[in-house]
């Protein structure tokens, strides 16, 4: 995957955090819970979320609050179970000999929620439609891996075709990939790669509103109620592994997460996939028994920008890595999140396939003071830190938390090397992300990632490869970037992940971020309905939901 | 009268263009990328930037964009919010809930507030009075957002009398206690308006004129000390009135009321300029009218006052 987009990825703020999510079928939490056997399956549940950011389209949701309505209501080649594995939807078969070349074969019989049938044409079409520059789909780079992007993505191009994609019949196409990439089997699952009707192009912005899919549920008649809720019924003509089974699914729109939280107190509201900061104390109290608290495909990480005169060469390289070394990220996670996260061990997050809790190297991670204040001299030998200089940490303080952690950060760095540091409050995500895109930072800068798809890969090539569409601190090295390259041409999913491994020992040494904890998702339930399980990406997988 | 009120309305010309342009350049200068931010720190594909860029006008110096968004309001077209939506059909359905809100609020704040107030006035230095004063001051020092949080929780939730948030349709009943907490702070400044507008009254030669001639305490009270005794309330509930069809941001908050407080709250975090301006330039409107309206009624409760 080429990435050199303009824009540059950072920590998301709640509200506007990227999701991905189509939840997985079969899911482990199934079987082993009994207490889901005999739930009402007739019940509808009522869910929290937040107001989708456009029109429900699979190539312009890019956010949680439309991701999550969209993976109920569409579904692709593949979906995600509830580990993140790869499940079969749509897809008989997918082929490919040298992580280039796919195909594709549907299964057959299968339609749309209006009875359609869908064909390879349903994702070829959509997947030309998301690319194409003139629809501006916000997700459309997702599609850049298949050849002939370049093209139809071109400002001012009219071509809507991409020659990569061939519908060889009614069920078989073929993909042809700009170059190997052995995770882009992993990648199907996301929304931008859902198909769509053929009546879709008519008008996408009415479609958008009222979308026909092909999902576990469907978009009940006249279901959306801006800013107030939207309702999904069960799909009668889905077949997939993630049939519903409970009588439908009611998203109540909240903007505020406080209130939401006393809706499930009073058993107004089913469930909350997201405890408010002012919860996290006392959730597990007042929720005894209906609560989860598990990581999800996401992490947070501080950034220093290598254009940063302080950062260079091999004082750079020591200084980044003594300021990793003075945080106590125990002590924050205990103090400031009551201990609702994990310490990070790597780039990436422990929900994935492939990943290693103690790669070579990963001690830098570890709190050790006396080492990061003998390693910051050390670096001071070579080139002194200018006398007076702040290390400075900017983060918009519009999200909920990180004001507070921050500044316990630099008060740690404060104090175990002996330099002044401090928060550098930014009022709002926007004014945030023109800081970051501006590359003029003086300083570091709070970061974050989410998946967007259950890949190691995805945790590193976009973020740290050179020139990538979210590498904020212009990190490059090419050591790194063969390492990664050598990684996707691998021939399977499992090679592949061994080589991103590898390349993860060459990001420890030169902590491009400095990595701080993987993310948990806290989840609560009324007592209206049995257990709810959470997906590897954080969100309920609201088909296994039943009402008592 | 009429030549006064035609005039007052004449002047909302300069002030409605006045506010727009303030406004539109208050959103312009705020700093930040909404562009950027839409794409939630994800990539975002250089075309698909400029085609975003070049929809909102976000490609164009200033005054080319004010331009273009006057231009759309003598259309009466108020542009697209970031979701593609019409800004005049967000606000459609956003406002008759807030007016809900504000209205409801206003008249808890007004009946109660004026009916302590008099009783309190007339038993000055009684029990009545200190505790009416006391608790009014209470409600004061305290903020809306600890009032909403206490009131939800044990209302809401402990004693389960009221939903603890509104449900989408935002019906009247379910609005009572969004409607008290908003109206709470406001109820304690106009009792104690009231309060001191009335034991003043009490002592004034009009009153003894009207004790004097035989009439009853009751109509005393009623014709003679209320009526005066109102303007400075009705000039408290007229800019009151206009701040709470500002929509409140906090209280919508708490309480997940979908109305104007929340969607202008949000458009301002987004830097969505087309919502901002048109929403705030309501407002503006909704202002001035509401203080035509207190300037008329003057004149209704004191004759000595006149309009030519």
């Amino acid at each position: 995957m080429r990435f050199t987009r303009t824009y540059k990825a950072l920590g998301v703020a709640a509200v506007l955090a990227l999701s991905l999510s189509a939840c997985g079928g079969g899911s482990s939490n199934d079987s082993t819970d009994g207490s889901n056997a005999g739930g009402d399956t007739t019940k509808v549940i009522t869910a929290n979320t937040t107001e989708p950011g456009n029109g429900l389209l699979p190539a312009n949701t890019n956010e949680v609050g439309g991701g999550r309505v969209m993976d109920l209501i569409f579904s692709g080649l593949v979906s995600y179970d509830a580990d993140g594995a790869i499940v079969n939807e749509l897809a008989e078969s997918i082929e490919t000999k040298d992580s280039q070349n796919y195909t594709i074969k549907l299964k057959s019989g299968e339609t749309f929620s209006d009875g359609s049938a869908i064909t390879a044409a349903s994702f070829v079409d959509a997947w030309n439609f998301g690319a194409a520059a003139k629809n501006a789909q916000l997700n459309s780079y997702f599609f850049e891996s298949i050849k002939g992007y370049d093209k139809v993505s071109a400002e001012g191009s009219t071509e809507d075709k991409m020659e990569g994609l061939k519908v060889v019949d009614d069920t078989t196409f073929t993909v042809e990939l700009a170059q190997p990439e052995s995770d882009f089997q992993l990648r199907l699952g996301y929304t931008a790669f859902y198909p769509l009707p053929a009546t879709a192009y008519d008008n996408t912005k009415s479609f958008g509103e009222n979308p026909v899919g092909n999902g576990p549920y469907k978009l009940a008649a006249d279901g959306w109620k801006h800013e107030i809720s939207i309702t999904l019924v069960p799909n009668e003509k889905y077949n997939g592994p993630r049939k519903a089974k409970n009588g439908g699914v009611t998203f109540k729109i909240f903007n505020n997460m406080d209130s939401a939280y006393t809706e499930v107190q009073s058993n107004n509201l089913d469930i909350l996939d997201q405890v408010p900061p002012s919860g996290l104390q006392n959730f597990k109290t007042d929720f005894d028994g209906r609560n989860v608290n598990q990581p999800y495909a996401g992490n947070a990480t501080m950034t220093i920008p290598s254009y940063l005169p302080e950062f260079q060469g091999e004082a750079g390289q020591m200084r980044r890595q003594a300021i990793s070394m003075a945080i106590d990220r125990q002590q924050i996670i205990d103090k400031i999140f009551y201990g609702n996260k994990k310490v990070a061990a790597d780039f990436t997050s422990p929900v994935l396939d492939g990943y290693n809790a103690s790669l070579p190297g990963a001690d830098v991670l570890k709190f050790d003071a006396a080492k990061a204040k003998a390693m910051w001299e050390k670096a001071d030998a070579i080139s002194p830190w200018p006398a007076g200089k702040v290390f400075t940490i900017s983060s918009n303080i519009d999200g909920a938390g990180n004001k507070e952690y921050i500044t316990a950060m630099a008060n740690q760095i404060s104090t175990n090397l002996g330099i002044k540091a401090e928060l550098n409050p930014i009022a709002t995500f926007k004014e945030m992300r023109a800081l970051v895109n501006s590359k003029k930072l003086t300083g570091a800068s709070r970061a974050g990632w989410q998946a967007d798809y259950p890949s190691l890969y995805n945790f590193l090539g976009p973020l740290y490869g050179t020139g990538a569409g979210s590498n904020d601190g212009n990190y490059s090295n090419p050591a790194f970037d063969a390492k990664l390259k050598e990684g996707l041409s691998a021939t399977s999913v499992e090679a592949g992940n061994k080589l991103f491994n590898e390349s993860q020992e060459i990001l420890l040494k030169d902590l491009p971020v400095v990595p701080l904890w993987y993310q948990a998702v806290q989840g609560v339930w009324s007592e209206n309905v049995n257990t709810v399980p959470f997906g590897w990406n954080g969100v309920p997988l609201y088909y296994e939901v039943t009402a008592k | 009268m009429l030549m006064f009120t035609l005039r007052r309305f004449l002047q909302l010309i300069p002030v409605f263009f006045g506010a727009t342009l303030l406004v539109y350049f208050l959103v312009f200068a705020t700093p930040g990328d909404p562009i950027a931010a839409l794409s939630g720190g994800k990539p975002m594909a250089p075309a698909v930037e400029a085609a975003l860029r070049a929809q909102y006008n976000l490609d164009q110096p200033f005054w080319v964009q004010y331009g273009l968004y006057l231009k759309n309001l003598v259309t009466l077209n108020l542009g697209q919010t970031f979701s593609g939506q019409e800004v005049s059909a967000v606000i459609a359905r956003a406002y008759p809930v807030t007016a809900r809100l504000a209205i409801m609020a206003l008249a808890f704040e007004t009946v109660f507030g004026v009916l302590f107030g008099v009783i309190a006035g007339l038993r000055k230095g009684k029990l009545f009075d200190s505790t009416v004063l006391v608790a009014s001051l209470v409600v004061i020092a305290i903020p809306t957002f600890v009032l909403g949080f206490v009131l939800q929780l044990v209302v809401g939730v402990q004693l389960g009398w009221a939903k603890p948030t509104v449900s989408g349709s935002a019906p009247w009943n379910e609005l009572i206690l969004p409607a008290v907490v908003l109206g709470l702070v406001s109820l304690a400044y106009v009792i104690r308006l009231t309060r001191a507008s009335i034991s003043e009254n009490m002592n004034a030669d009009y009153v003894r004129t009207a004790t004097a001639k035989g009439l009853s305490r009751r109509r005393v009270v009623v014709v003679h000390i209320l009526r005066n005794s109102l303007i400075p309330v009705i000039t408290f509930l007229g800019a009151d009135l206009g701040a709470l069809m500002g929509g409140a941001i906090v209280t919508e908050g708490i309480f997940n009321v979908p109305g104007i407080g929340n969607l202008l709250y949000k458009a301002i975090l987004t830097g969505e300029s087309a919502t901002v301006v048109a929403v705030v330039s309501i407002l503006v409107v909704v202002f001035v009218v509401a203080n035509l309206v207190v300037d008329l009624l003057y004149a209704v409760l004191d004759p000595r006052i006149r309009y030519v």
